[in-house]
């Protein structure tokens, strides 16, 4: 547990990272408009983190283990092992494997697309990674649809998750920011006010990453595609949205990484009670 | 008489509507993909029936430019004659090398099931329906896409030259392997929805499924049966035992 004091910053609202909660108000929440008093998280904030967190980590690793089959990644509408990739991941035996029979061009002249016959066995676990993957996805869709509506309805994302103009100043940020890197970071009670970068980071997860995951991930669909064509137009083709796919969960893993580390880092065990018990 | 035996479009609509509502209503229609208590095939179900209910029904998959012809993989089976490949099967595997020493002349389509009158065709005579041609994508589950231009014969012409009965629900595909898939009326009747004899302006390639195949444009590849050689039209699902999807571990809706 790290214990230090944002020095320089006592007694300046900058300095309203994960620590302020714990030193003015004690741990005590005031829930604003409801006038109760409360410790932790909502029960509908609970149930929706729980279910979002197992589900975005089921993404993840069945995502993953889609993109062993094929672990290149392209731009534009199409992309295969006889077209040039944008990035190639060593994370299968399928990683250039080069198991191909001679091409054989469909067309008179040199730069004619081509068709190879595959004489490799590739790994391929999609049968179960890909249901898998849907699967989780329809839970992430209809909870975080769910804690949207609630979230609105109930004024918890207006006063808790998005930061005031007051506080989108540079400077501010800068100060949250230098904060978090010099590891400076109390102990704090848990649930709302969150700090100025912890808004902004929610925030983003809630309102960019998940809807980008979930986007990009229907337009490489071909039945959705068909449905509505500007679903894959709108990134460049289904490949691209393919690529925006992987990095927008490749950010989310680094949320989920620097929300645990934060976690365990201001108090671990008062955390998981607030997100568990409420209390 | 013929007329008596053709289901129209709206009433396939209703149809699949009807079907469509029967799958979230707790499962209780028998043309409903079974899950066998299986949590991921559930999921697939779900959706199936989403992506049914949800997505226009006539939607068509976007068409492509000629100068955006890519290259593409051949995958699978891209031998039937070849023993060593793992889908293979003996007798069928014999009977299309046979077939394919002769060009393909004696080899002949049959449709059966759910038909007022079963019958089958030669190449020729399915060439001389009027043909579709459309430069499309294909979408592989392993993660890759190519677009290619596929000519041939929309399914549905054949269908309802045999007569497609009022209780046809699904109609299943058997190749010269150990392989097979089934589609519902929608993907069926859809008009992307082709028996494909040409590939990119020339006879389909062996390896790409000679001397016909399906091409289901609003899913997946492997749903795109190669080297057919039997259509049946079925009034329930079938999930086509150990060369189906399903026992296989594989979704059989391939919509996403």
């Amino acid at each position: 547990m790290v214990e230090v004091t944002i020095a320089g910053l006592a007694g300046d609202k900058a300095g309203l990272s994960d620590a302020t909660g714990a030193a003015t108000l004690g741990g005590v929440r005031n829930l604003g408009d409801h006038g109760a008093v409360r410790i932790g998280h909502a029960i509908w904030v609970r149930i929706s983190h729980w279910i979002l967190a197992a589900s975005v980590v089921t993404l993840a690793v069945s995502g993953f283990v889609v993109l062993m089959a094929h672990p290149r990644l392209y731009w534009g509408s199409v992309g295969n092992d006889l077209t040039p990739a944008l990035i190639e991941l060593p994370i299968s035996r399928n990683f250039q494997h080069g198991g191909w029979a001679p091409s054989v061009p469909f067309f008179a002249g040199s730069n004619s697309p081509v068709s190879a016959v595959r004489v490799f066995d590739i790994f391929n676990q999609n049968g179960w990674a890909r249901s898998l993957h849907f699967l989780a996805a329809w839970f992430l869709v209809a909870t975080a649809t769910l804690y949207v509506i609630v979230g609105a309805m109930t004024g918890h994302i207006r006063r808790s998750l998005l930061p005031s103009t007051d506080e989108l100043r540079p400077q501010l940020m800068w100060h949250d920011l230098l904060g978090h890197l010099r590891l400076q970071i109390q102990s704090t009670a848990s649930g709302p006010p969150y700090g100025l970068l912890q808004k902004c980071t929610y925030t983003a997860v809630v309102f960019l990453a998940l809807p980008l995951a979930i986007l990009t991930g229907l337009a490489m669909s071909p039945a959705v595609n068909a449905a509505y064509p500007l679903l894959q137009a709108v990134w460049g083709g289904s490949q691209s949205a393919r690529t925006i796919h992987f990095f927008t969960f490749s950010a989310l893993m680094f949320f989920l990484l620097i929300h645990v580390l934060m976690v365990i880092m201001s108090g671990f065990r008062r955390h998981l009670r607030a997100m568990t018990l409420g209390k | 008489m013929q007329a008596k035996h053709l289901i129209t479009s709206r009433r396939t609509f209703i149809a699949g509507l009807a079907s469509a509502g029967g799958l979230v209503m707790a499962g209780c229609s028998e043309t409903l993909p079974p899950t066998y208590g299986n949590v991921l095939r559930m999921g697939d179900d779900l959706t199936y029936g989403a992506q049914r209910l949800l997505l226009p029904a006539g939607s068509l998959a976007k068409e492509y430019a000629r100068s955006e012809i890519s290259s593409i993989l051949a995958i699978g089976t891209t031998d039937p004659a070849d023993s060593r490949q793992p889908a293979y099967n003996a007798s069928a595997g014999e009977s299309y090398d046979r077939l394919r020493g002769t060009g393909f002349s004696d080899w002949r389509l049959s449709i059966e099931g759910h038909v007022a009158r079963p019958r089958s065709y030669s190449l020729a005579d399915l060439k001389r329906f009027p043909a579709r041609t459309q430069i499309t994508k294909h979408t592989c589950e392993e993660g890759w896409s190519a677009i290619a231009e596929w000519t041939g014969v929309p399914l549905r012409r054949v269908l309802e030259a045999a007569g497609i009965l009022p209780t046809a629900r699904f109609v299943n595909f058997f190749p010269y392997d150990n392989y097979a898939d089934g589609i519902d009326m929608f993907d069926a009747l859809h008009p992307q929805t082709i028996l494909a004899y040409g590939m990119n302006g020339r006879d389909l390639p062996v390896a790409h499924g000679a001397p016909l195949r399906l091409r289901v444009e609003r899913q997946l590849g492997y749903k795109s049966v190669k080297f057919i050689q039997r259509i049946v039209v079925t009034d329930k699902f079938d999930d086509l035992g150990k060369v189906g999807d399903i026992q296989n571990g594989w979704s059989w809706y391939a919509g996403i």
